[in-house]
This record gives C-alpha cells, sequence and structure tokens, in this order.
C-alpha cells in the first residue's frame, strides 16, 4: 500500500503466482477498490512481462499494488470483474498474449505489438475486427466515422438498431494512436512534457499534472506552496471551460441555440483567463515538474477576478436559462441512463460516475498538491442520465468559480520552483488527478539509472467509452448526439 | 419567450469587427512569431538547439546564425530562456501562416514575407469556402480552436467560410494532427471525395510537419506526406486569430 505520489521500489511490490493475483484483484474490486490501471512491466529484453495491478482503496485513500508473473496464455479476470474488461484487452494487443476466457477479445488501438520473446503476431489494419451484428427484419446497421460529421476527433461507431431504437452501440477507436507510451520509455527527455501536454489536448493541465506529481515523487521532492496555488487555479479553469463548452454543446444537440451560442463564447473568455496566465488558451508552458513557469502579480490578480465577475454573471444567465426551459428537460431527462450498479462494475470515473451517484472524485479521495488543504464540494446527482451529466458539470462549474476566486486572493508568497534531482532508481510512482472528465492515472517505473523503463498513462475516458455504449442501449439513435456529448470523452487520450 | 429575450440582451452583441476593426486582444504573455537577431550570435554554442523539443533549430548555411522552422515549433520559448545573449524572442504576432513550407523558416539572412496568397483559392472561394475538417490525430486543441471561429464572436460565417459535414459538400480540407498511420487511409479518401478545385489548409504543428510526434513510426510527420499543401498555419496550437488571419490571406480578403 502507497499514498497517492508516493513511490516505492520495485522490488517491494508484492509478487504472487497470477492465480492469487486474478483472486486478489477480483476481491479487491468486489470490495469498493477501483481498478485504476494494470500496467505490464517487461524485463530489459522484453522477455518476461509482469503484470502490475494498481488499486486505489478510497475509503483509506491509498493505493494497493500486487504483482505477478504474466504468461502467454492466462486465465481472464473479465468475467469476474467487468473493470479489467479493456485493461486485459490492451494487455492482449500490446503483447501478442491472451486472457483465455475473455467474453469479447478484439483490440483497442490497433497499435504495432511491443511484442516478447515468443513473438506478437501482426496488427489488423485499424477497424478491422469482429463486431455484433443482429439479424431479422427492420433490424439495420448503422456505421460512422472514423470521420464524423463535425470538427472532432475520429473514431469508428457502429450502431445495431430495430427501427430507431439502438440495440447496441460498438466502438472501435485506435485511429489516433501516436506511440506515446513507447516514446517515453528512456526519458524524460526535452519532448516528453510536450508529450504529456499534448496527450489530450483539452486537458494538457490534468495530464501535465499528473506527470508532474509522478516525476516529483520519483525525485523526493514536493513543489513551493505558491506553485501548488497557481497549478490548481489552472486545473479548475480547464475544468470550468470544458464544462461550460459541453453545456453549451448539449444544448446545440437539442437545438437551443441561445445557451449553445452563449456557452461558446463563454468558454472562449475562460480559456483567455488560462491564455493570461501562460500566454496559451490550453495551459501549455505553465506546468513543469518540480514547479510552474509563470507568476502571477497583483496586477493579473486583479484582471483574473474581474473576467472570473463576468464569466460568472454570463454563465449563470445562459446556463439557467436551459435548465428552466421544459422542452429542453424534457430531452435531458431519462435520456442515455447508466444505472450506479452498471457504473460501479464496469469502473465509471469522474463526472459520468458521479451522475450515476457515485462519490468518485480524486481531489476529495486522494487529495494531492492544494486539495489536501483547501476543498471542493463532490457533487452528484441520482439520475444516471444526460440531465445528471449536465447538472454535474454546472455544479462543478460553480463550485470551481468560488474556488478559484478563493486562490486568487490567498495567494502565498515564495518561489515557484525548485530544482529537480536525479530520479530515483528501480521505483514505481503512482499518480492520480481529477481531470475534468475523471480519474487520472499516470503509473511510472524507472531503471537502474533512474530512467523511465515503462510508463502507462489511464486517462477517464479508458474507463468510460464502454459506458458510453451501455448508454446508448434501448435509445433512439437520433439521441445518440446528445449521449456522446454528455460523456464527452477523449479520443486521443484513449489512443496515446 | 421574454426571459429568452432578456438573456440575449444581457449576453450583448459580441461579433469582431476584425478584419475591418482591431483584432481581438491577444494575452500579455502571447508567444507569437519569434524573430531572431542574428547580429551576436556564436552558432557553436548551441543552447537554444539543445532545448529544443523539435530540432526546430538548425545551423544557417554560412554557420554564423541558427534558422527557426515555426513549422516544428511549439511555441515553447525554451530557446528563448536557453539563448546566454537573448537572442530569440517570441513576439506577440499573430500572423504565422505561409503557403509554402519554406515560408514557415525564419532567420539565416533571409527575409520571408508571409504572402498565404493562392491562385485557386481566391478565384473560386473568396466569397464562399466550404471546409471538411480531418483531425488525423490531433490533440483536440487545434480542433478546439477551430470550432471556436464558429461561434458568435469569431463568426468566421461572415466571410462565408463554414466547415461542412460531408466532404462533397467542400471546397477544401483543413487538416490537424500529425497524421497516424490509422488515419492514413480515411484522409486519402477523404480528400478524394473532395470535387476539384481544392485547397488543403494544415492546421498545427503536428499537421506542418509532425509536431511533438515527429519521427514516431505511428505517424507520417504531417499532411504533406498524404495530400499537397496550400497553407500552413504553425502552432501549438495556432491562436484562432492566427488560424482566421492564414484563411483570409490565402483568399486575399486582408
Amino acid at each position: 500500500m502507497i499514498g497517492n505520489n508516493e513511490t516505492i521500489s520495485l522490488e517491494a511490490i508484492p509478487a504472487v503466482p497470477f492465480e492469487r493475483f486474478r483472486q486478489a484483484v477480483i476481491a479487491a474490486v468486489a470490495y469498493g477498490a477501483r481498478l485504476s490501471a494494470m500496467p505490464v512491466r517487461p524485463s530489459a529484453d522484453n522477455g518476461e512481462l509482469t503484470i502490475i495491478a494498481v488499486l486505489s482503496f478510497p475509503e483509506n485513500s491509498e493505493i494497493g499494488l500486487l504483482t505477478g508473473a504474466l504468461f502467454d496464455r492466462w486465465p481472464s479476470l473479465t468475467p469476474d470483474c467487468a473493470a479489467a474488461h479493456w485493461f486485459e484487452r490492451e494487455i492482449a494487443e500490446q503483447w501478442g498474449i491472451t486472457p483465455e476466457g475473455h467474453p469479447w477479445l478484439k483490440p483497442i488501438r490497433f497499435e504495432p505489438p511491443r511484442g516478447h520473446a515468443a513473438g506478437c503476431p501482426e496488427t489488423a489494419p485499424v477497424g478491422v475486427t469482429d463486431f455484433f451484428s443482429m439479424e431479422g427484419e427492420e433490424s439495420h446497421e448503422v456505421a460512422v466515422g472514423p470521420v464524423h460529421a463535425g470538427v472532432i476527433e475520429p473514431g469508428h461507431f457502429r450502431f445495431l438498431c430495430h427501427g430507431e431504437t439502438v440495440y447496441h452501440l460498438e466502438i472501435s477507436l485506435g485511429y489516433q494512436h501516436r506511440g506515446i507510451e513507447r516514446a517515453m520509455i528512456g526519458g524524460p527527455g526535452p519532448r516528453t512534457v510536450h508529450y504529456m501536454e499534448t496527450l489530450a489536448g483539452d486537458t494538457t493541465i490534468g495530464h501535465v499534472m499528473a506527470y508532474s506529481h509522478a516525476v516529483e515523487a520519483l525525485a523526493g521532492i514536493q513543489v513551493p506552496p505558491r506553485a501548488e496555488v497557481i497549478r490548481v487555479i489552472a486545473a479548475e479553469l480547464e475544468r470550468m471551460a470544458n464544462h461550460i463548452g459541453d453545456l453549451g454543446a448539449m444544448a446545440g444537440d437539442v437545438g437551443f441555440l441561445p445557451t449553445m451560442n452563449y456557452c461558446g463564447r463563454i468558454r472562449g473568455d475562460v480559456l483567455n483567463m488560462t491564455a493570461a496566465l501562460c500566454g496559451n488558451r490550453f495551459g501549455r508552458g505553465l506546468i513543469r515538474p518540480a514547479g510552474v513557469e509563470w507568476d502571477l502579480d497583483s496586477e493579473l490578480i486583479d484582471d483574473l477576478s474581474a473576467r472570473l465577475e463576468a464569466v460568472q454573471k454570463d454563465v449563470i444567465a445562459a446556463v439557467t436559462l436551459m435548465l428552466d426551459t421544459p422542452s429542453v428537460m424534457a430531452r435531458f431527462e431519462s435520456t442515455g441512463v447508466v444505472s450506479v450498479d452498471t457504473a460501479r462494475r464496469i469502473g465509471l470515473v469522474g463526472v459520468a460516475a458521479r451522475a450515476c451517484g457515485l462519490a468518485r472524485d480524486v481531489r476529495f479521495e486522494f487529495p494531492y498538491g492544494l486539495y489536501r488543504l483547501a476543498h471542493l464540494p463532490v457533487n452528484t446527482w441520482h439520475s444516471g442520465d444526460c440531465f445528471g451529466r449536465a447538472q454535474v458539470r454546472w455544479l462543478e462549474v460553480q463550485a470551481s468559480i468560488d474556488f478559484i476566486r478563493q486562490r486568487l486572493q490567498e495567494l502565498p508568497k515564495g518561489p515557484l520552483s525548485r530544482d529537480l534531482p536525479a530520479l530515483k532508481s528501480d521505483a514505481l510512482a503512482v499518480s492520480l488527478v481529477e481531470g475534468w472528465r475523471g480519474e487520472i492515472c499516470h503509473v511510472a517505473g524507472t531503471d537502474k539509472e533512474g530512467r523511465f523503463a515503462f510508463y502507462k498513462v489511464v486517462d477517464p475516458s479508458f474507463h468510460n467509452w464502454f459506458g458510453l455504449a451501455l448508454a446508448l442501449r434501448r435509445q433512439q439513435i437520433s439521441d445518440f448526439p446528445l449521449c456522446n456529448k454528455s460523456f464527452n470523452l477523449s479520443y486521443c487520450g484513449h489512443d496515446l | 419567450m421574454l426571459r429568452t429575450l432578456k438573456t440575449r440582451f444581457q449576453q450583448k452583441y459580441r461579433t469582431m469587427t476584425y478584419p475591418g476593426g482591431p483584432a481581438p486582444e491577444l494575452p500579455a504573455r502571447f508567444a507569437g512569431r519569434p524573430v531572431l537577431r542574428d547580429d551576436a550570435c556564436n552558432a557553436d554554442c548551441g543552447a537554444c538547439m539543445t532545448v529544443c523539443p523539435t530540432n526546430a533549430i538548425a545551423l544557417a548555411r554560412e554557420r554564423s546564425s541558427v534558422t527557426l522552422d515555426t513549422g516544428r515549433c511549439l511555441f515553447c520559448r525554451a530557446c528563448e530562456k536557453a539563448c546566454p545573449q537573448g537572442l530569440i524572442r517570441f513576439t506577440r504576432d499573430y500572423s504565422s501562416a505561409s503557403p509554402t513550407r519554406e515560408g514557415l523558416v525564419i532567420g539565416g539572412g533571409v527575409d520571408h514575407t508571409i504572402q498565404a496568397r493562392n491562385e485557386p483559392a481566391a478565384k473560386f472561394f473568396v466569397r464562399s469556402l466550404k471546409l471538411r475538417q480531418v483531425s488525423a490525430g490531433g490533440c483536440n486543441a487545434c480542433e478546439a480552436d477551430c470550432n471556436v471561429l464558429g461561434t458568435p464572436a469569431w463568426d468566421m460565417g461572415r466571410f462565408g467560410i463554414q466547415f461542412v459535414a460531408s466532404p462533397r459538400h467542400a471546397d477544401g480540407l483543413l487538416i490537424t494532427g500529425p497524421v497516424t498511420v490509422n488515419m492514413r487511409l480515411a484522409l486519402e479518401k477523404t480528400y478524394a471525395a473532395v470535387p476539384d478545385p481544392k485547397i488543403v489548409i494544415a492546421v498545427g504543428a503536428c499537421a506542418v510537419s509532425g509536431g511533438p510526434f515527429i519521427g514516431h513510426a505511428e505517424q507520417h510527420n504531417g499532411a504533406v506526406s498524404v495530400v499537397p499543401v496550400d497553407l500552413f498555419i504553425p502552432g501549438c496550437p495556432p491562436h484562432p486569430l492566427s488560424i482566421l488571419d492564414g484563411i483570409l490571406k490565402l483568399l486575399e480578403r486582408i
């Protein structure tokens, strides 16, 4: 057991035979732990593979680690632990080995295999895989993508429909795979932080923060208080901007144009606040391991406070107009429902989980940085539908505004960064961050020179894409844009 | 109904007057087109080259100065900080697009004036340009800032510029992302589906050169590897103003 942003020697992680590993993970998840990551650690020559389970126990804020040797065929965890579903598919694809008994084994990224001693099969061309099919009168399939109708990242969606009703949606991703995890090995180097900033462009702050925490843990330092405050201001601005944009886009998907237009603009106003902080609308170049690159002076604090005031006034008017309109509510309510039981079983995180009634929020459960001292409410809703996801977003926007306002008034004095010592060798660090979509997990393992031997990124989208597929069941196909936007998941964060 | 009108009144009229009026204000810390002073450069020092994440900086031919390829540049300012003599400076100039790849390279004693004009674009699409956007591995930052151009504040519909749902309705492509191996076929097919004459705009460091992913086996180092490009707009991501400025120059609207 370690805490968030703590390190452990790789040798100190308890190693057990695979069957015990399997039972322990299944039992922990049934007990209430989250399977936050399941990276594979290859030996130096890729000959032997070790699987590592990263289990987060929210009730005592501890992260449990367990390893086991992995063989060419292993008994799948998925039938007894649905949250392991995509992790096992990922491992099977990357290393050419098979979880036996996995109910639905398909590639998830169509990435070139990393290979090991036994040799890996060729990668299938992207999108070429087994899809479910349905037969019968009036049944039909609708295939969408990879190039969608809007200005949006690519992915392939296949709807199995009977009339207008969707029986099942299959989502096939991988089009955005850019080889980030492979390129992390041997780092950190000059490019490493840029991989993190472009991992999912709308979550620049979230991912670079998780990465910085992992590096700081491995270097054994803590950043100065002033830097911690500036980091959370940026993180909450990122949350606000994206939630406001999503509320506007959801309005657009039900044809309520006033809120769509206002929120589209207000989102830009929030991005411009981030740009006032560091010159970049997405927060690039602000956070670096060991600190932050830009400071706030009193003039900028006044400027940001005034802008925050204006944004608050505009966004309250724009969003309440939508939420008070019965025709909008009629489309939001009971659309795309995910039950709390399903959410728990498949391991949803972030807004999607909180909208089902699960109080999952890393800022509260595994506090890091300034969140150890300054708390935000965990906003949940009970309905699990599109309205629930809109409502959670709206509550979070308001909480973030208040939170940023306070932080701007209480900026501690001191330096912005520290010197960064060399990273510990043969160690592992786990970093959990609540990005605006949900739990971000970075797992960094170093070699004997203190360089990255492996680096695993789990974007919240990785846990939540399957939730979107389930939300679409028994829905009208015309509700897909609304459901999709209510989740607003990342393609590149998933594809890496 | 009354409330809708009241909210409309409260939100005010926000569409900018640019390019007729002043450009929207850029943040004070904005990193726009860099300038290089090569008077005192000691090319043997190489501090800027060491820190550059994408090898955007190279020795100029005469070895007395360096050149900076803004097409590869992530505008991270690492070189600005590293140069012991302060010869690299990022200005607030948002105008950075070029119709040629070479036009993005600055320094080395060559004066590159940005002239984005394009014959078919200015001839056929000056009043109506419909674009199909293809994200070919983009991180969603470039995509987001293209979307912004459709919001009321920017309203690029004022110029007849619009994103459309089908390539068959489009006059050209706007490509973001380094063109991943997994998106190559989709991009080729989308390009083929756009009727002639057509133009291609590459937005962002990834689409121009591969950006942070330059050299990775999983991608193709930018849009030119697959389709001919008529306009390169550098940046990571480019500011919406840089994107709009580039397209308007291409169309000879400014």
